[in-house]
């Protein structure tokens, strides 16, 4: 039996110590917001906190945790930063399919939660691993800039319809 | 089946008769047309209701008022939509609603979508033919029913309320739910009309606004489905969780057609959690408490594989294969104007890898076949083909298989295929309990159904003002549709999809040939849809042409293309806007910096790309800027058209700067995201998108910016190296500075030049 810290709630589970913890928060707890898409943290969709440092839950052993917190994206928003990326997730309308949003927005909160006003440098070092075929990064890092400034970010995109200019 | 096509060129028909335009809507589109079933009307979307609407509401828990198939108003009064496409990320469900609810008369925060169950006779699409979600197709094809649905719908709750108070229908307005007879002052929410409106008989004819009272359509609205999305809370289909469920992964034969010889199983079984292996002819499963122990259970299985005729199958073989049918194979003519004239002939080659789609969830099925009954969790853009796959292998009838569709973590053309929950089934068959099938990364990627490869050769004569008199492409690889909806294929035998934006160019070009030679892959090298197929394929080697052709005719590119276009006002209209705002020959670029220019009309839009990149010295690529410009027509959610526009592209800049699927030994090489590589944030360039205002009926979008990044790439990176690339994807080694003994050895030879006779 294992004891588990999952977003203030203490769980006793019984798995192999090897078994990493994805599979444990998807699989054994029910917690399915935190997603499985590559299995060799290449992608960063599994993303979750430990003692609020981001880290692939896909490669990380269950039986590695110990007693420290682990922080999923169901619970992210009790958070001060959590909660504004969440919110400039939304108003800035980042996501697609949404499918590697929740490791997108595990990392962006980390970032946050660290460098309250991230330059484009740290947003490209904090969020790199984490893929999104759909395409979201244009919006990703203007959410991030929103959520650290409390400014507007207007989306790099001017949709101005300008006029046809057929010359 | 005739006059769905007649229909749908109707509706689609450009307004320009001049160019004698053809419908532009794709071969997935013209194929489906044939899949609905032979011999039976075609069913498309009815904005009122069907016969099959009564089973279809009394399962939505037969709310008093629900006219159609799409909507469904509760004794409450609350609204819930049922979306006749699926969402992958496209953001057809903020789409479709919007166009529900502007003519229903409701805020689209007052709005709860639903999947709609498997049904063709009440969601076919009617560009589609069937229940399928892909094509670029959505809005295009749902644009009048949809709002036509709505405005149903709210006739017939004013006609309650009318009536109620005995004044004039037209005397009454509707707004957020409400209705209004404003000369009393007199108001009555849909709740307490709902009851009323559910008896009155379907009106006849319904009034569609004006588009310049358009309230939601053409506004920059958030997505119906972000709120459950940022939290973790949306249900994709991997998430499904049934009530005494196992989960399975699987392993098929890696070498592509092999089968299974024989499984040893006796260390698998003896894992804590392992509870099962299963076998069927081409796989083999290992079902486990959770994925995990099903995980360790597949790798400790010892596997012996009959690796059937493609054992010694390279890409070398099937690329010198497929060079050989563009050389000697028997070619069909899609398009013939005119003959070649004598003059100064361009010549050049192009050749496109196999790619797969990668989506972010994995391939996964969850299924429960009892004795009487097949249950089925999944994300499709297929569910009547699911069904109907499932029916079969069961040996159910179809109304025995009850399809639960879900949200797709991503489809570009993959969930059009149900091999997928096909294996599914035949593995569930097995066992009494609800089985969730998860297929690895590796899995998905090894088991792809991938686009196919390409080999053109494209040939232009060019007048004496540089311009082409004469465009000749012999267009040669796999065909999609031929596989997939044979009955789809023109009666000539061409596949329209490998045409698509070949036959039909912006530019004015007074002859034409256009020829495909069909070459058939392997059997088990299965080739399937992905994000924009044909235009992405096509668009790639001829606006990279085009490059090549304004410098045999030392024009640059920008005013060649204009010269083409002087009675194509829509694509002129979106190439200068793309110029004008990047700022085309304002000043001179850095050394080793570029812009490409790419034009298209794929999927009904019009669509401009220019692209700015460096490449280094060492042949390292580095985005710098795109800019887009784009007419699709009549704009329904601003916001998502720039999400949409923003991400195709990027999956296009994707697959042109890494992606390949290459074959050894019969087996996919590549196996997951280190290997089969997409841009991440940092690679990505700021994307700019411009929207020319239009009024012309929507284009597509979703394949739009996935279509034009190829070229734009491709030409950028020859104005910033000098190198053209006639390959994808991108070869570094080619791109280096100074590496010109590099450069002679493959593909970077710039297009050939002689005298046509």
């Amino acid at each position: 039996m294992l004891s588990l810290l999952v977003n203030d709630e203490s769980r006793s589970i019984d798995v192999p110590a090897d078994m990493p913890l994805l599979w444990v928060l998807r699989d054994v707890i029910g917690l399915t917001g935190t997603k499985f898409g590559c299995g060799i943290a290449q992608c960063g969709a599994c993303t979750v906190h430990v003692d609020g440092q981001p880290m692939r839950s896909c490669v990380l052993p269950v039986g590695s945790v110990g007693t420290r917190a682990i922080t999923t994206i169901e619970a992210i928003g009790k958070t001060d930063s959590g909660q504004k990326i969440q919110q400039a997730w939304l108003d800035i309308d980042v996501v697609q399919c949404g499918y590697c949003q929740s490791g997108q927005i595990m990392s962006a909160t980390a970032l946050l939660k660290h460098t309250a006003n991230p330059s484009d440098a740290d947003i490209d070092a904090a969020m790199s691993g984490n893929i999104c075929r759909c395409g979201t990064y244009p919006r990703i890092r203007a959410a991030i800039k929103q959520a650290a400034t409390g400014k507007h970010e207007v989306p790099q995109t001017t949709l101005t319809s300008a006029p046809a200019n057929a010359s | 089946m005739k006059a769905v096509i007649a229909e749908t060129a109707g509706a689609q028909a450009l307004t320009n008769p001049a160019r004698r335009r053809v419908l532009k809507t794709g071969g997935l589109a013209i194929a489906f047309v044939f899949v609905g079933g032979v011999g039976k009307a075609a069913a498309a979307l009815n904005a009122r209701r069907q016969p099959g609407d009564a089973a279809a509401a009394l399962a939505d828990g037969n709310p008093p008022f629900a006219p159609n198939a799409f909507i469904r108003i509760d004794a409450d009064g609350s609204v819930r939509l049922v979306m006749p496409s699926v969402e992958m990320g496209q953001a057809i469900y903020t789409g479709s609603s919007m166009m529900l609810a502007e003519e229903l008369g409701v805020g689209i925060d007052q709005i709860k979508v639903a999947h709609a169950p498997p049904s063709e006779e009440l969601y076919s699409m009617p560009l589609l033919g069937g229940q399928i979600t892909g094509g670029s197709t959505s809005t295009r094809g749902t644009w009048q029913v949809l709002r036509e649905a709505g405005a149903v719908a709210r006739t017939m709750l004013v006609s309650a309320a009318a009536t109620k108070w005995k004044v004039e229908p037209s005397s009454c307005t509707v707004e957020r739910g409400v209705v209004y007879h404003l000369a009393s002052g007199r108001q009555l929410g849909f709740a307490a009309l709902a009851v009323a409106a559910g008896k009155l008989p379907m009106p006849d004819k319904v009034q569609l606004k004006d588009p310049k009272d358009f309230k939601l359509i053409g506004q920059p609205l958030r997505r119906v489905d972000s709120a459950d999305k940022v939290v973790g809370a949306t249900q994709f289909g991997l998430d499904v969780r049934v009530p005494g469920m196992k989960v399975a992964t699987v392993k098929a034969c890696p070498t592509l057609n092999g089968k299974l010889r024989s499984v040893d199983d006796k260390t698998a079984l003896a894992i804590p959690g392992v509870i099962a292996v299963l076998r069927i002819a081409d796989a083999v499963a290992v079902v486990g408490e959770h994925f995990w122990a099903a995980k360790k259970g597949l790798d400790a299985l010892k596997i012996e594989w009959d690796l059937g005729g493609n054992a010694e199958l390279t890409t070398q073989k099937l690329r010198d294969a497929l060079a050989k049918s563009s050389l000697d194979g028997p070619s069909l003519i899609a398009k013939e104007v005119g003959t070649r004239p004598g003059g100064k002939l361009v010549e050049a080659t192009y050749q496109l890898p196999m790619l797969a789609h990668a989506t972010m969830e994995p391939l996964n099925t969850t299924v429960h076949v009892t004795a009487d009954k097949c249950e089925i969790w999944v994300g499709t853009q297929v569910p009547t083909r699911a069904v109907a796959a499932a029916a079969q292998l069961t040996g159910l009838a179809p109304e025995k298989i009850e399809l639960h569709n879900q949200y797709l973590g991503g489809g570009f053309g993959r969930r059009l295929e149900t091999d997928s929950v096909e294996q599914a089934v035949m593995f569930a068959k097995q066992v009494p309990y609800p089985l969730k099938v998860v297929w690895s990364r590796e899995e998905d990627i090894r088991h792809d159904r991938v686009r196919p490869m390409y080999h053109d050769r494209i040939s232009a004569v060019l007048g004496d003002d540089g311009l082409p008199q004469w465009l000749g492409d012999r267009t040669s690889g796999g065909t999609v549709l031929g596989r997939w909806a044979p009955g789809g294929m023109r009666k000539n035998g061409i596949d329209a999809d490998a045409v698509e934006c070949l036959e039909e160019t912006p530019y004015a070009i007074p002859n034409t040939r256009i020829e495909w030679v069909r070459h058939d892959m392997p059997e088990g090298l299965v080739v399937g849809w992905w994000r924009g197929v044909g235009p992405t394929h096509n668009l790639f080697v001829l606006e990279s042409f085009i490059d090549e052709l304004a410098v045999v005719a030392k024009q640059n590119p920008l005013d060649y293309r204009r010269a083409m276009l002087k009675n194509n006002p829509r694509s002129l209209a979106v190439l200068n806007l793309a110029a004008e705002k990047i700022g085309w020959g304002q000043k001179p670029l850095p050394p080793r910096v570029g812009r490409g220019i790419a034009l298209g009309e794929p999927f009904g839009s019009r669509v401009c790309a220019i692209i700015e990149v460096e490449v280094t010295p060492q042949g390292e690529v580095k985005l710098l800027r795109a800019v887009l410009a784009l007419d699709c027509g009549i704009a329904i959610n601003t916001s998502s058209i720039e999400a949409q526009m923003q991400g195709g592209l990027v999956f296009g800049l994707s697959a042109a700067l890494f992606n390949k699927i290459t074959i050894k030994d019969g087996a996919i090489e590549q196996s997951n995201f280190h290997d089969y590589r997409t841009l991440r944030i940092h690679e990505t360039p700021p994307i700019e998108l411009y929207r020319v205002e239009s009024t012309e009926p929507p284009g597509g979008l979703g394949e739009v910016g996935t279509a034009i990044a190829a070229p734009a790439l491709a030409n950028a990176i020859f104005a910033a190296t000098g190198v053209r690339l006639h390959e994808l994807p991108v070869d570094r080694a080619l791109l280096v500075e100074d590496a010109k003994a590099l450069k002679k050895v493959v593909s970077a030879e710039p297009a050939q030049t002689r005298s046509a006779s």
